[in-house]
């Protein structure tokens, strides 16, 4: 096979999942901007924590092809998602510990003036 | 590593738990080598210090006093991965049409679930899973009784269902 074509369909397939990953992070800042409530903003956060972050790093592997740098893109993904998590995690506890009512809906909500 | 029994590691297993603790601090050193591909004195001093650090730690969480890690896990965490990385997607296309929709379709609930998990390794594991799914958030965990915020009540039948729990607890004692 032609190996001129060969890349340009890697890089069409790069491209693809590089912009499906901006498109998930962009939902994730509207989310986080519509949500009414801390809890539910990091309901749509994680969006950007998983999809996101899996698409961009994806498609940045498939620039990297068949080498040390994809391994090591792989890598940052598995902490990314083992990290995130826990981050989030925290983050929600001390919000509970803080006394931030979780069943707040959005009429409820004391910050949603914004 | 070989299978230890689940009694506290007393002083018949400091052999083994020093066992464990060469066998995970070889691994860190190749992980290093692999990944720098440096071998100039001062990285490798970085790289000898980073995994001393993460061995201490390790030890002062208790790590090498039962067995966490068995070969046949890893088969099972890879079909776990998948089943996970399915749902992830799943639901993040679902947050994403509720972000994008104009009338902002949510309904936050609060569902509260007893897992069949036991060892801390598994509870870890369920509520990481639980908080990486878009639209469900771990909240607390007291004594195997997690309090998981939902964004839906559909997520919030998801967890109920508890099938994540069953899935986790397979995992590793299946």
């Amino acid at each position: 096979m032609d190996q001129g074509l060969i890349n340009f369909v890697l890089d069409i397939i790069s491209w693809i999942l590089l912009t499906a990953g901006a498109f998930f992070v962009l939902v994730g800042g509207v989310g986080a901007l519509r949500m009414p409530n801390l809890y539910t903003r990091m309901h749509a956060a994680s969006v950007t924590d998983t999809m996101g972050a899996a698409l961009v790093l994806g498609g940045m592997m498939v620039q990297a092809g068949l080498s040390l740098a994809t391994i090591k893109l792989a890598a940052i993904l598995l902490f990314l998602l083992i990290t995130s998590p826990t981050s989030s995690y925290a983050l929600a506890h001390a919000a509970l510990l803080a006394g931030i009512k979780p069943d707040a809906g959005r009429a409820a909500d004391p910050e949603g003036h914004a | 590593m070989s299978r230890a029994s689940d009694s506290p590691a007393d002083s018949q297993s400091a052999g083994t738990r020093l066992s464990r603790v060469i066998v995970l601090g070889v691994l860190l050193a190749a992980a290093w080598l692999l990944w720098s591909g440096y071998f100039k004195p001062l990285i490798l001093m970085f790289g000898a210090f980073s995994c001393a650090i993460v061995l201490i730690t390790a030890y002062r969480m208790h790590l090498f006093d039962s067995d966490v890690f068995e070969l046949r896990f890893i088969s099972r965490l890879f079909r776990f991965w998948a089943w996970l990385g399915n749902e992830v997607v799943r639901s993040s296309l679902e947050v994403t049409r509720i972000v994008l929709n104009p009338k902002l379709p949510i309904k936050p609930t609060v569902v509260e679930i007893d897992s069949h998990c036991e060892h801390p390794v598994d509870l870890t594991i369920l509520g990481n899973s639980i908080t990486l799914t878009p639209g469900t958030l771990t909240l607390s965990i007291d004594n195997r009784r997690f309090t998981v915020h939902a964004l839906t009540e559909n997520g919030a039948r998801d967890i109920a269902g508890g099938e994540m729990d069953r899935r986790v607890r397979a995992l590793r004692s299946g």
